[in-house]
């Protein structure tokens, strides 16, 4: 299970990767793996505004839905389209098909997030 | 948690696990994609070992099976089969199951893992002349060999040659020096064979098909495919509160004789049925999954039972029970995912034809 350094993550699996105050929004290898193929991704709009542990879309595998969970709260300023039509690139490399950019609207909210470190102890418990 | 006696096979094979009707079962090997489309060009294999099978014999067996079962069986051949229900009094269904008529004085009764205790408890309470009630379920095991090249299959590694067993029949025959009960029928909607033996035969059927290339396929494609080809599940789309006339399968119903639940059916029918399992198309993006909830304007009329995404069909489907009048074909509805509202339509929930072997002749034919 892939898990690279440099991105923070949550508990209920997405990664947080932050860039100039923004924060680009995925789902971790780890989720990609239980989920099985990604065959929907329901997004957010543009100029929505998510709040952190609160649901911004789902990610639908061929058997089941699931919560997407922001790991972080503001203004979505970016959706990567490109999973509208090929959904399956979440099951390709799940770190670099990002889902959300999120203006960042308390970097604070970062810190209360796991390193690689700590997320892979915590996908082995 | 129960297990298969294919389990060590499955955690040999790296199966993803979980948990169904009790059992730890393989929900897939590779991908559930990849599986179903395996199933629908060339063959795969299930373990459906979690089956329950029951055993009826006696003098009076087959008056006691016609007055349970919603499928008349007192005219089946010997090595016939019937699909049919076990009904309350109020035609709610108690299970849906496959009946093997051995003889006049014998049936093999082929149930639902989640329901065998159940199904075993209301069968026993209305035991009626000379007849006993075995549970074999733990003896045998159980392989579904599915897919057009299922017969091509039993050739290559059996020796054994299908051509002769017609779809919904079944033959108490030898594999490998071995007594096994093989059936052409399966839940996929393709040519296929059910395969009942001893646990110790069971895992040597299982190795014998793998080394000949049969690649095994999980309960995450079994339950696809037997979708796709309008095929219902229990507790999806029939249940205690749901039943087979509503599920739109009174072809497994013959209300020409008396069995339990035959009144309340028939007066369901009479009445005119006030909502139906109908099958639904998704206009637009989304999918649409069992639970939610389906609308007319502000009304709900209903929900859905089940639903997939399929690679193999263009449009996002679903089964869902529906009150009537919505139900009718070409009804434009709307589905609620997440809050949200999107617009369906009522179509045949026919997805994909079925191919399998066609009946027999004297095979009996609602009438």
């Amino acid at each position: 299970m892939k898990t690279p350094k440099g991105l923070y993550y949550a508990e209920t699996h997405e990664w947080v990767k932050v860039e100039d105050g923004f924060g680009y929004v995925g789902i971790s290898d780890y989720a990609q793996h239980s989920l099985g193929e990604v065959v929907y991704v329901e997004l957010p709009e543009e100029n929505d505004h998510v709040t952190k542990d609160t649901e911004f879309g789902a990610v639908e595998s061929v058997k089941a839905a699931s919560d997407l969970m922001a790991p972080v709260s503001g203004v979505v300023v970016a959706i990567n389209d490109d999973l509208e039509d090929s959904p399956e690139l979440i099951n390709e490399d799940p770190y670099e098909n990002w889902m959300i950019k999120v203006e960042l609207e308390d970097p604070s909210e970062i810190e209360r997030l796991m390193n690689a470190e700590e997320y892979s102890a915590f996908c082995e418990e | 948690m129960k297990r298969t006696c294919l389990y060590q096979a499955h955690i040999a094979l790296q199966a993803k696990m979980v948990e169904f009707a009790g059992f730890e079962m393989p929900l897939y090997y590779k991908s559930i994609a990849a599986e179903h489309d395996l199933i629908r060009e060339n063959v795969g294999m299930f373990d459906v070992s979690h089956m329950g099978e029951f055993i009826i014999e006696g003098k009076d067996a087959t008056p006691f099976v016609e007055a349970l079962f919603t499928n008349r069986v007192e005219a089946l051949n010997p090595g016939q089969i019937a699909y049919g229900f076990l009904c309350q009094e109020d035609g709610g269904v108690v299970d849906d199951l496959l009946v093997y008529k051995h003889h006049q004085n014998r049936y093999l009764l082929v149930v639902n893992a989640a329901n065998i205790e159940q199904d075993f408890a209301w069968i026993k309470a209305h035991l009626k002349g000379e007849v006993t009630l075995t549970n074999v379920s733990d003896d045998f095991g159980e392989i579904a060999l599915q897919g057009p090249q299922a017969a091509t299959i039993l050739k290559r590694a059996f020796a054994y040659d299908p051509q002769a067993l017609a779809y919904f029949s079944f033959e108490e025959t030898t594999l490998l020096d071995q007594p096994v009960l093989l059936s052409r029928t399966g839940y996929t909607g393709e040519d296929g064979f059910e395969l009942y033996a001893s646990i110790e035969t069971t895992k040597m059927l299982w190795q014998i098909l793998l080394d000949s290339g049969v690649q095994p396929v999980g309960l995450g494609a079994r339950d696809t495919l037997r979708f796709e080809a309008a095929l219902p599940l229990y507790g999806h789309e029939i249940s205690r509160t749901i039943t087979p006339l509503e599920a739109g399968l009174s072809f497994a119903v013959d209300l020409t004789k008396p069995f339990i639940g035959q009144e309340a059916l028939l007066a369901q029918k009479e009445g005119s049925l006030k909502r139906r399992i109908v099958g639904l198309k998704l206009l637009g993006k989304g999918i649409m999954r069992e639970g939610y909830p389906i609308y007319a304007g502000q009304t709900c009329v209903g929900v859905v039972t089940t639903g997939y995404k399929l690679p193999t069909q263009d449009d996002a489907l679903a089964f869902a029970l529906i009150d009537a009048p919505h139900h009718k074909l070409g009804t434009q509805l709307e589905v609620e995912i997440r809050q949200k509202r999107f617009p369906v339509e009522v179509r045949n929930k026919k997805f994909r034809a079925k191919k399998t072997k066609e009946k027999t002749e004297e095979k009996y034919e609602n009438t």
